[in-house]
């Protein structure tokens, strides 16, 4: 590179010569826009903005030039390369856009194919509704307590106020099972989730505010409405000044959760030896909400155009079991209901045969995914 | 129990034009669980009228004989000329009423009445017999309707109440009275505030002390016993159509007038009746307990063996009656029986149903006495009776009637409440004047305690035994004020901790598993031994000790089952032979085995207190362990062809692999370790242990299932299966901890390593761990290659090794030294050498 000159003149010096940036600055704007290749757009690179291109060049010589020259050469050169680099930088775009089209074409594929691997399982519908159940009194503060299915009769009966020779002992079809030498063992298979309210009272401190799902067990054949293995709820609550209408209210709360909100529940009195005073619980229909009932012409199956759906029975405990619990009575009262989990899921989801709960047939499980 | 309206009506009037479905609503309001409301004759249709018969021609030179009639229906057939109607009863008269459907009429089934040629002759419509209308069994003929009761041509569906409601009820154990039309009656009335007409209300014919000897050895047994006779009866006197019909609306088949009667009585108001031919007793009736070895036959011919705790009704002759259940077979009322002896008893509840239960014997008889029945009602029940078959069949009462009685055990004992009870366990201020008001309305006496306001002295009614403690009171209060009116108030429950961990690791394990490809089944926790037989369990295993049932549903499973698998693996049967080929199920689920030292019996605790903790621990003894377990069972491809690749099958891995899930659902570490173990292949099958406060403990197996297993289910080839102690998992984990995630550069090594090809790959990596020591993150093996470059009974074992530092970037020499001394270690444990 040569050393400044004052006496140096740019428009002397031919690169740099007005005229001369001009066609070289032209030059290379219409090689650029030859290019029709990234290939040849980097020829083209290479030639009119590399090193050696004539812009570059002609840049080198502007130190040579007296001070007084410099600004005005370097602008006129400066302009001329950031103009290319502009124009390269564009085109370079544009044609990886093209190949990018080109080549992104050539790679589509048919998204459309099966893409799964794994057969699709699934829980069993029993369980995840006997958990959304079970959620919706968490969400009202409840626990969530177990038991054994395998129970003494003194949890499942006696400690319930199912006295000995009273009908209600027979009523529940039991499963007994055998002592070891064949004899009676005291133990059946529960008939119900009621022992759990026995158990819940005898391990915790009051208040009590708990739902016990779990299996329950009947001597009844398997048809389209019964399964000797069944799923219930029970929910227990003993506190001080507890009322029924707590007890409606929580059923209510339960009712609105599962079903839907703004349902009508009524209370119907019935009998359990456990509970007095006692009701069957009944709600709205939600799929017609009464409007089947007295017009033929639409009927309803999920309530068979009655406007109402048995929920399950529910009561005030009967000062008895709680005497059994060794819970203070003149203190403290309370309720429990109990729920059946597989008549929740043929209201709520449309089921109508027990068997299909029962079989284990994949198409069932599976329809129902993880959740409910 | 059945309740025909028009019977209901006698003794109590409902608002004028009230239906059977109305007053089903309002009884239900009051607890009366009305099951259905059945609609007499609902598919009976058309003209159905009175008739005269006016001639009869006898047709002959058929099968049988059949009568031509005219029959006189008045105008009902528009002509007012008689009806020719062909018929081929004989049990009537010219002159008498019959029952015509004329054409236009259908009948029960379909069956439509029409002029229709028939035995040469046009007959015009049809003299109708009580089965054809489905009334009431009646093989005998047609229905001849009593003299001066109708008109020709009148319409014969009031007289037949037909279109009449019959309500069914569905009686609760506490609910005794409402097993008779009293009862029911007495529920109707106070929905409509309607007055009450006892049925039971009448003046006992004749007087107390002079009628048939008898004695009572024990009052607790039978607290009141009543006998009285009728003389002079006649045996054939036939059932009016009446009370045959109500009988049949009831479900009660005819029998005799007698039988007939005492039935009517007991369905009318609750009292169970027994009648006697007094010529086939000897000597005086004794009530007591069965001595050891006495027998009776009972009348369904039944010869049953006696307990001591069976209340019987005996004479000179031994036991003649079942007290409360079924009558003996020796003294059975028949239709030669002049002199009827009606018994009108109050037996112990709990002895009738003992015994009952037995026998194995439910009669209507038993029903009502289990459940309890009016402890005043019997002097009242048997003159009903005795009047009934004095006025129906002849004879005379007998002057006097047998009555023994101890007062003192059947009066009601008062129940002392607050007044405000009710209020409190409803949640509603009623106040103290409804209180009273409803309890009066139930038939109670309210007497103020001397304590004051605050208090009542509430005697419960005879009919009404199962009121017994403040809060039956209080539910009366509630139901007759109504249930609509109880508030709804949002429960106050303090917070909650939510699920326990066990609770949230079902669901976690679930999740995993469906996520994976397998179906939730929950399958009847019933097995029987050929299950286990299939399962190639031997006889010392401990899964061959299980409880059994005494009643199973099914004598092939009567077993509760030890494994998870004889269920999973017959729904997967089930599954293939619905056409699924690639199946995978889990479970999650309890199984059942005896405690040892269990005692043969569990404990039955009193129920006036709390049991004491020794008391809890004894019961908690006596139950089974009841574990809780995940099983998986596949079949078929694991993953089913695709167009992208073939299927790959179903492997022991697959069911290790299900096992892993499960672990680390609960963050559990599980050790894998080769295991012979029904009914899995000998060579392929997986112990799994984990560390609980470090101790191992096996939780379970995994791997293929034995060849003669599959065989013995008809499972599909190579089915594979785990099981494995979710509660001994959930022991071995716990909440994660957070792991130091380091930024430095990570170092991987390759290493292959040729050792004995019965050396477990899980020592392999366990020594590589060891030796690599803190620097190592991670192994894992790539590549397994058994053949020629390794020589006969070896294979190659190639692991990636991944380090990585904490607190910097690792040096060569540093990681050259872990790989080696994670090889050494390798080298070292298993004589593993790497492979050139
Ligand atoms: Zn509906």
């Amino acid at each position: 590179m040569s050393a400044p000159n004052n006496q140096y003149d740019p428009v002397e010096v031919t690169p740099l010569h007005p005229d001369e940036v001009a066609r070289m600055r032209h030059e290379a704007l219409a090689a650029i826009a030859a290019a029709s290749t990234l290939e040849e757009l980097k020829q083209v690179r290479l030639a009119h903005a590399g090193d050696r291109s004539p812009l570059a060049l002609a840049n080198r010589e502007i130190g040579a030039l007296p001070p007084s020259a410099r600004a005005d050469a370097g602008k006129r050169v400066g302009g001329a390369r950031r103009e290319v680099g502009e124009a390269l930088k564009q085109r370079q775009a544009e044609l990886e856009e093209e190949r990018d089209a080109r080549v992104l074409v050539e790679e589509a594929v048919d998204v459309t194919l099966p893409t799964g691997r794994l057969p699709q399982g699934g829980r069993h519908p029993v369980t995840t509704v006997a958990e959304r159940m079970a959620d919706i009194f968490v969400g009202m503060g409840f626990e969530v307590v177990e038991g054994p299915e395998v129970e003494a009769e003194w949890y499942n009966f006696d400690a319930l106020n199912f006295l000995p020779d009273h009908p209600a002992r027979t009523m529940q079809d039991t499963f007994f099972v055998e002592s070891p030498s064949g004899g009676e063992s005291g133990l059946v298979l529960r008939t119900h989730t009621s022992p759990v309210q026995v158990r819940a009272l005898l391990e915790r401190d009051l208040p009590v505010y708990v739902v016990a799902p779990g299996k329950t067990f009947r001597t009844d054949e398997l048809d389209a409405t019964h399964t000797p293995v069944f799923h219930q709820l029970e929910g227990l609550v003993v506190d001080e000044g507890i009322t029924m209408g707590h007890l409606k209210g929580a059923i209510d709360e339960f009712v609105h959760g599962m079903f839907g909100s703004g349902l009508a529940t009524r209370f119907r009195p019935s009998y359990f030896p456990f509970t007095e005073p006692s009701a069957e619980v009944d709600m709205e229909c939600f799929v017609c909400r009464g409007a089947s009932v007295g017009d033929p012409a639409n009927p309803c199956r999920t309530c068979s155009s009655e406007g109402w759906i048995e929920v399950g029975g529910c009561g005030v405990v009967n000062p008895r079991v709680l005497t059994a619990a060794g819970v203070d009575t003149d203190r403290y009262s309370g309720w429990a209901f109990g729920l059946g989990v597989e008549r929740t899921l043929m209201f709520a989801r449309g089921v109508e045969d027990m068997r299909d709960m029962v079989e284990g047939d994949v198409r069932f499980t599976s329809a129902f995914g993880m959740e409910i | 129990m059945r309740v025909p309206v028009s019977w209901l009506t006698e003794y109590t009037d409902l608002p004028e034009g009230t239906t059977g479905r109305e007053l089903a609503e309002k009884l239900i309001g009051l607890g009366l669980e009305v099951e259905t409301v059945d609609r007499v004759g609902a598919d009976i249709t058309g003209p159905i009228v009175v008739g005269r018969v006016l001639d009869v021609e006898e047709l002959t030179g058929f099968k049988k004989p059949i009568r031509y009639c005219r029959v006189d229906v008045g105008t009902a057939n528009g002509s007012g000329e008689p009806q020719n109607i062909v018929c081929g009863a004989r049990n009537f008269s010219e002159g008498d009423l019959v029952v015509a459907a004329l054409p236009g009429a259908e009948l029960p089934g379909g069956f439509a009445i029409s002029a229709r040629k028939t035995y040469g002759k046009v007959s015009e419509g049809m003299i109708c017999s009580a089965s054809e209308l489905n009334l009431w069994e009646d093989h005998t003929g047609i229905i001849v309707l009593p003299a001066g009761g109708a008109e020709p041509g009148d319409d014969a569906y009031g007289l037949l109440g037909l279109r009449e409601d019959v309500l069914d009820i569905a009686v609760t154990p506490d609910r005794g009275y409402a097993l008779s039309i009293r009862g029911v009656a007495r529920e109707a009335a106070t929905a409509y505030g309607t007055p009450f007409r006892d049925p039971a209300d009448v003046q006992a014919a004749g007087a107390p002390g002079k009628g048939y000897p008898a004695s009572v050895a024990d009052p607790a047994i039978c607290s009141r016993y009543v006998l009285h006779g009728v003389t002079g009866f006649d045996p054939e006197a036939p059932t009016p159509m009446w009370m045959k019909h109500r009988l049949a609306l009831a479900g009660v088949r005819s029998i005799s007038l007698a039988v007939d009667v005492t039935n009517y009585v007991m369905l009318e108001v609750g009292q169970p009746l027994h009648a006697w031919d007094r010529a086939t007793l000897s000597g005086p009736i004794e009530v007591r307990l069965a001595r050891s070895g006495e027998k009776l036959e009972t009348l369904d011919h039944v010869t049953r063996a006696l307990d001591p705790d069976d209340i019987l009704i005996t004479d000179e002759s031994g036991p003649i009656n079942l007290a409360g259940v079924m009558g003996g077979a020796t003294t059975e009322i028949g239709l030669s029986s002049t002199d009827v002896l009606v018994e009108a008893a109050h037996f112990a509840e709990t002895h009738i149903a003992r015994a009952s239960r037995r026998h194995q014997l439910s009669s209507e008889s038993s029903r009502r006495f289990e459940r309890g029945v009016d402890s005043a009602l019997q002097p009242a029940a048997a003159t009903r009776a005795v009047r009934l078959l004095a006025e129906l069949g002849g004879g005379t009462i007998d002057e006097g009637y047998t009555h023994i009685a101890d007062e003192a055990a059947v009066e009601p004992r008062p129940i002392v409440i607050a007044a405000d009870r009710p209020d409190r366990v409803a949640g509603v201020a009623y106040g103290r004047g409804r209180v009273v008001a409803a309890l009066e309305r139930v038939g109670c006496t309210v007497e103020q305690e001397a304590g004051g306001e605050a208090e009542l002295r509430v005697t419960p009614p005879t009919w009404r035994p199962d009121l017994t403690d403040p809060n039956d009171l209080a539910e009366e209060v509630i139901r007759i004020e109504g249930y609509d009116g109880i508030p709804s108030i949002p429960p106050r429950a303090p917070a909650g901790r939510g699920l326990t961990p066990s609770q949230r690791l079902r669901r976690s394990v679930g999740r995993r598993l469906a996520a994976t490809g397998f179906a939730e089944v929950l399958s009847y926790p019933f097995m029987g031994e050929r299950d286990l037989d299939g399962l190639q369990i031997d006889a010392e295993d401990h899964r061959r000790s299980a409880l059994r049932l005494s009643n199973p549903l099914s004598e092939d499973e009567p077993l509760l089952r030890t494994t998870l698998l004889p269920g999973m693996l017959k729904t997967l049967v089930r599954n293939v032979g619905r056409g699924f080929h690639d199946v995978a199920l889990y479970e999650i689920g309890l199984v059942y085995s005896p405690r040892p030292g269990a005692p043969e019996r569990a404990p039955m605790l009193a129920v006036d207190r709390g049991p004491a903790p020794d008391e809890q621990e004894s019961l908690a003894r006596a139950l089974p362990e009841q574990p809780r377990r995940v099983g998986a069972v596949l079949a078929g491809d694991r993953e089913p062809a695709t167009w992208q690749r073939s299927g790959s099958p179903t492997t022991w891995a697959d069911a290790v692999e299900a096992a892993r899930e499960t672990a680390r659902s609960a963050n559990a570490e599980l050790i894998v370790r080769a295991a012979r173990y029904a009914p899995w292949h000998p060579g392929r099958c997986a112990a799994l242990y984990v560390r609980v406060e470090g101790e191992e403990r096996l939780v379970g197996h995994a791997g293929e299932l034995h060849p003669r297993a599959v065989a013995a289910y008809g499972l599909p080839e190579r089915t594979c299966a785990m099981e494995v102690d979710l509660d001994t998992v959930e022991a071995a984990g716990g909440p994660a901890s957070a792991p130091a995630v380091s930024g430095y550069p990570v170092a991987l090594q390759d290493v292959a390593l040729v050792v004995g090809d019965g050396v477990p790959a899980a020592e392999i990596e366990e020594a590589l761990r060891t030796g690599a020591g803190e620097l190592l993150e991670d192994v894992r093996l790539f590549d397994v290659y058994t053949g020629e470059q390794v020589g006969e009974g070896r294979r190659s074992l190639a692991y990636t090794l991944r380090f990585r530092a904490p607190d910097r970037t690792l040096a060569a020499e540093e990681i050259a030294q872990a790989r080696e001394a994670a090889v050494a270690a390798a080298a070292e444990r298993t004589g593993a050498v790497l492979r050139g």
